[in-house]
């Protein structure tokens, strides 16, 4: 373990890639690892991608990715698809769209399958993002599975989030129902090839006029063409406003304080699970309870006032 | 709480334009389970290896109708080698003749899969492979 990390370290991006896997698998001393590359985080700057299928995420990544290279920038991108709860397996497949891979080996692409994991990431989405961050990426996109509902862990994952959408595509009231309106940071209103994109751009200002935001940004909207690339250079252009914006406004540090605490309090959440069902005996209780027709309630509750009065001595 | 996947790249190299056997055999490991990364046509070895490394896949498996596979297979298997990723399974299948299979059988390819194998051959073959030298790795 420590060897992969001293690989990690000297830049190899196998050894990178090894500790993503043992992130994902929550592998003995994935955790330790975590933590021995936390003070190398904090450098580079996430972005959140998200809306339906179909939308145009990999596609815009794929520009961005592109754009930022030219700029001099070291990308990765994270780019999550769901698992199938029938078998376990995943399709993975947003490299098909992620062409500027092909001749710039310096972009880092990982596809990674939800496992599970609901809320449009994978449990180890965030940890991924600090190894990338700690490698020393720049810009660090993540492709949410997209569908088509708020994914609220991009929130918290990314210092911003792009919210995809596209004329065709379900209109703006539909993303407004599905809570896409909250999350986004900016909107692209992606294939404006399509004549009805300017009536989406519309129908979203207007959205935005009737709603307040808890700080003071104001989502602009950009539209785009991905598959030619065009509206890209605007976007990364209202990305650099928005990221300058926040941090003169103090918002980007009390993201990822977020963040973190996020992340402490599911350490917590995953640890205590494991805690109680898998290596203690409360599993065979709560099934021997209910045997004997306990109401369920009942015994939640035994289970909690147990734990209490064992925290009482504790703290 | 630890579970291993095992994770696959399936990847067509070379420039014949169509792949429904690869999508097909793709959907058969997702349906036993395996995490498969799919990459698209027209790949070249060089990204096909940065791909197996970038995603740290247990296995790729190649898909070829292009008769190239004499140049591209070995290419693929020197360049993972010299990424010092000689420990994933490499495999493939599409139109390949019986001397080819046994020359790419010395150079890293323990099975190749024609025209006639099924997906579950496919799919066992990997599970097995990849468990065994997993253990291995693990003593
Ligand atoms: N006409 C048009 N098609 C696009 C545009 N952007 C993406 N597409 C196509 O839309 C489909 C879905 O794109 P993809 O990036 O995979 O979407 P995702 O599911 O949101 O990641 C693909 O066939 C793209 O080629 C665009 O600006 N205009
Ligand atoms: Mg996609």
């Amino acid at each position: 373990m420590d060897s992969l990390v001293e690989r990690f370290r000297s830049g190899d991006r196998r050894a990178l890639a090894r500790l993503i896997t043992r992130a994902e698998n929550r592998s003995p001393g994935f955790a330790e690892t975590l933590d021995a590359i936390y003070g190398s985080t904090g450098r580079g700057f996430r972005i959140g991608v998200t809306g339906p299928p179909g939308a145009g995420k990999s596609t815009i990544v794929d520009g961005l990715a592109a754009a930022f290279r030219a700029a001099g920038d070291s990308v990765a991108v994270l780019a999550i698809d769901p698992t199938s709860p029938f078998t376990g397996g995943a399709l993975l497949g947003d490299r098909i769209r992620m062409r500027c891979t092909e001749d710039d080996s310096n972009i880092f692409v990982r596809s990674m399958a939800t496992r599970g994991s609901l809320g449009g990431l994978a449990r180890a989405t965030v940890d991924a993002a600090d190894l990338l961050d700690a490698f020393g990426y720049k810009q660090i996109m993540i492709e949410t599975v997209g569908v088509g509902q708020a994914e609220h862990d991009v929130m918290t994952a990314s210092d911003v989030v792009l919210v995809i959408l596209y004329p065709g595509g379900g209109d703006s009231v539909q993303a407004m129902k599905a809570g896409l309106m909250e999350i986004a940071d900016i909107f692209v209103v992606n294939k404006s090839d399509h004549p009805a994109a300017d009536r989406l751009v519309d129908d979203i200002e207007q959205m935005l006029e009737l709603r307040a935001r808890r700080d003071a940004w104001r989502p602009p909207v950009v539209q785009c063409v991905a598959t030619e690339r065009r509206g890209i250079a605007e976007l990364v252009l209202r990305i650099e406003n928005y990221k300058s914006a926040r941090e003169a406004a103090g918002d980007l540090a009390a993201r990822r304080r977020e963040r973190r605490e996020a992340q402490v309090r599911r350490a917590i959440e995953e640890e205590l699970a494991l805690l109680l069902f898998e290596k203690s005996g409360f599993q065979d209780y709560i099934t021997r309870e209910l045997d004997r027709r306990r109401p369920p309630y009942a015994i939640a509750a035994e289970v909690v006032n147990l734990i209490k009065n064992s925290l009482k001595h504790a703290i | 709480m630890t579970s291993e996947k095992i994770r696959v790249l399936v990847a067509k190299p070379g420039l014949d334009g169509h792949d429904r056997g690869a999508k097909v055999v793709a959907s058969a490991l997702r349906d036993r389970g395996m995490e498969v990364i799919y990459t698209g046509l027209h790949q070249t070895p060089e990204s096909i290896v940065e791909a197996a490394i970038q995603e740290d896949v247990d296995a790729v498996g190649l898909s070829i109708l292009s008769g190239a596979h004499m140049t591209l297979f070995p290419k693929i298997a020197e360049l993972l080698r010299s990424r010092g990723a000689e420990n994933v399974v490499l495999t493939g299948g599409g139109i390949i003749p019986k001397e080819d299979v046994e020359s790419l059988r010395t150079l890293g390819f323990a099975r190749l899969f024609g025209p006639g194998s099924t997906t579950d051959e496919i799919a066992e073959y990997i599970e097995s492979e990849v468990g065994r030298r997993r253990a291995a790795a693990n003593h």
